[in-house]
């Protein structure tokens, strides 16, 4: 089986991102990481591709920098990795990427396009299923549970008072969430080869595609926060300011 | 120009959810809503009395209804006088919006807390846990798709008289459309509504270890509130997704939000920081969760969740 996985250098999410001051976009420093939370969608890449002797590939679309993201993604164990990167795509809305993405991705055969569920830093939460309309796959989102053998695909999808089954033909693609595996730490090994994988770089031409300017940030504004509130060290006695403040909302 | 709103149907009602869209949309002009469900003539009265005049229904069956509902809507908009279509942020709101702006080219702004469409569709949201404000201009063709948060906007009653109902056939979607939903569990939960609950305790990765739960839920049920879960907790699997509050899970405004063994991350954050009073048990000093708590307590909840449950007990 091979497999594409959707992943995302993101400015490190410790502090929070600063914005430029001309177009509002997130500055990307040159050092970015790997999106935690893509770890997930290349560990389930991994296993699938483990268990039917295929392959694990990277897609990502970034400002490259020192691809210090994209080294921690391969040192997992991907085989290689596709970047998108062009000046012209700077800024670029979820729908942008979504073509980008899936015009590399259209460039080779995959049985499944794996990605997270949102980035951490946009929080768009729509580019898988852009893709999959692009692509014309069947989008298995929120997926926690994923099962793919002999051309069919099953998944449990998460939903707002449970989950669902819900099954398709390859090739499909998945957007999963945090709790569908538990990734794997890069060995020394891997980290060692992810230096000398694979990446190829991409500019829109390559892909056939431009940036489309659907929207704009017109204003930024520093949100009034709430007041300070009490803050107490618990030297034994602490619950009782918790008991003050119920009857003070009368909840008690 | 007409308002249009996607609603999904949940437990043969509309959604709570899809009810504050419909409410909001009124206030903005004529309301056209598009129905995914089963479908029946109380859902489209729900519907209309919060403003709804024109529905639009679709009923997918078994079919995930993402592609064909993105292909039935990408055809009733195409030609209309839309301007605005709202979505809520529930994983089939999501995934339909998605595959429409695709379909369609149009515009998608999601993380919306308002919209207005006097002269240009403007959208405002909040980046970076909610301490800078985002106004968003569409400048893009079509109708603009526009996500929004949960309670964002209230649910009115307006009155309003029965929808014109029309029916949806299921649209051709190629092999998009190629996903079945063979099996549905509800994981349920006990008590009061989390969404509607007073009081919500939640329960944070901090606690250490699953069985700990069994403490949120004894305190949550000595002040009659719901129990919430962070999404580290709900992705350890210590408690069901139905109990995740914040980006990806549900928004909450109880009276009364209590954090324990929470950090607050930026995630967290955005789906409680609307609540009206917040208590925060962390032994962190440094978590964020202090910075949105009216009273915060550093110590081990493991010594003062016990005590403040016993406290409650001798009341």
């Amino acid at each position: 089986m091979n497999i594409a996985v959707c992943v995302k250098q993101i400015p490190d999410p410790a502090t929070p991102y600063q914005l430029d001051s001309e177009n509002h976009w997130v500055v990307r420093p040159n050092d970015q990481v790997l999106d935690d939370t893509d770890r997930v969608g290349i560990e389930v890449g991994l296993q699938l591709a483990e268990g039917s002797e295929g392959t694990v590939t990277l897609f990502s679309m970034s400002p490259s920098g020192n691809l210090q993201g994209i080294r921690q993604a391969l040192a997992m164990g991907a085989d290689g990795a596709v970047l998108i990167d062009d000046e012209t795509l700077k800024g670029s809305d979820a729908l942008t990427t979504a073509r980008a993405l899936s015009a590399a991705i259209a460039q080779g055969e995959y049985d499944l396009i794996i990605a997270g569920t949102e980035s951490t830093d946009g929080f768009t939460g729509v580019v898988p299923q852009m893709m999959s309309e692009i692509l014309d796959m069947p989008c298995l989102s929120f997926a926690r549970k994923v099962d793919a053998a002999d051309g069919t695909v099953t998944v449990e999808r998460q939903t707002a008072s449970g989950y669902e089954v819900v099954t398709s033909s390859m090739p499909a693609l998945l957007a999963v969430t945090n709790g569908a595996v538990e990734p794997r730490y890069p060995t020394f090994k891997g980290i060692m080869q992810a230096k000398s994988k694979p990446v190829t770089v991409k500019t829109a031409a390559d892909l056939g595609i431009e940036k489309a300017e659907s929207q704009k940030i017109v204003s930024v504004d520093a949100v009034a926060s709430r007041a300070a509130g009490d803050i107490v060290e618990d030297e034994g006695e602490a619950y009782t300011k918790i008991v003050e403040m119920l009857e003070q909302v009368k909840v008690i | 120009m007409a308002t249009w709103v996607f609603a999904e149907e949940a437990d043969g009602a509309p959604t709570p959810g899809s009810l504050e869209l419909v409410s909001k949309a009124a206030t903005m002009g004529p309301v056209t809503v598009f129905y995914v469900g089963t479908g029946s003539p109380e859902s489209f009265a729900t519907l209309g009395g919060c403003g709804a005049t024109t529905v639009h229904h679709l009923d997918t069956g078994d079919a995930l209804p993402a592609a064909p509902a993105a292909a039935a809507l990408a055809g009733l908009l195409t030609g209309s006088d839309a301007s605005v279509i709202l979505f809520g942020m529930g994983n089939t709101d999501r995934d339909i919006a998605g595959m429409l702006a695709a379909r369609m080219g149009a515009p998608l702004v999601a993380n919306a807390l308002d919209v207005s469409t006097d002269g240009a569709v403007t959208v405002t949201s909040e980046i970076n846990g909610g301490s800078l404000g985002i106004t968003t201009e569409v400048t893009g063709s079509g109708p603009a798709i526009v996500i929004t948060r949960p309670k964002a906007f209230p649910a009115e009653a307006t009155g309003g008289g029965s929808p014109e109902v029309h029916t949806v056939a299921v649209p051709e979607t190629g092999h998009a459309g190629d996903a079945t939903i063979t099996e549905r569990h509800v994981e349920a939960s006990e008590g009061p509504d989390l969404e509607a609950a007073a009081v919500v305790v939640t329960g944070g990765r901090g606690l250490g270890a699953e069985d700990k739960f069994a403490m949120i839920d004894e305190l949550a049920g000595l002040l009659d509130g719901a129990v919430g879960g962070t999404r580290a907790v709900v992705d350890a699997g210590w408690v069901p997704y139905s109990y995740q509050i914040g980006q990806t899970g549900k928004t909450v405004k109880p009276d009364v939000y209590i954090a324990v063994g929470v950090s607050g991350a930026m995630q967290h954050l955005v789906g409680m920081k609307g609540s009206n009073t917040i208590i925060a048990i962390n032994k962190d000093p440094d978590a964020p969760i202090f910075g949105v708590a009216d009273l915060g307590i550093v110590g081990d909840l493991h010594k003062v969740v016990p005590q403040l449950i016993e406290a409650l007990k001798t009341r």
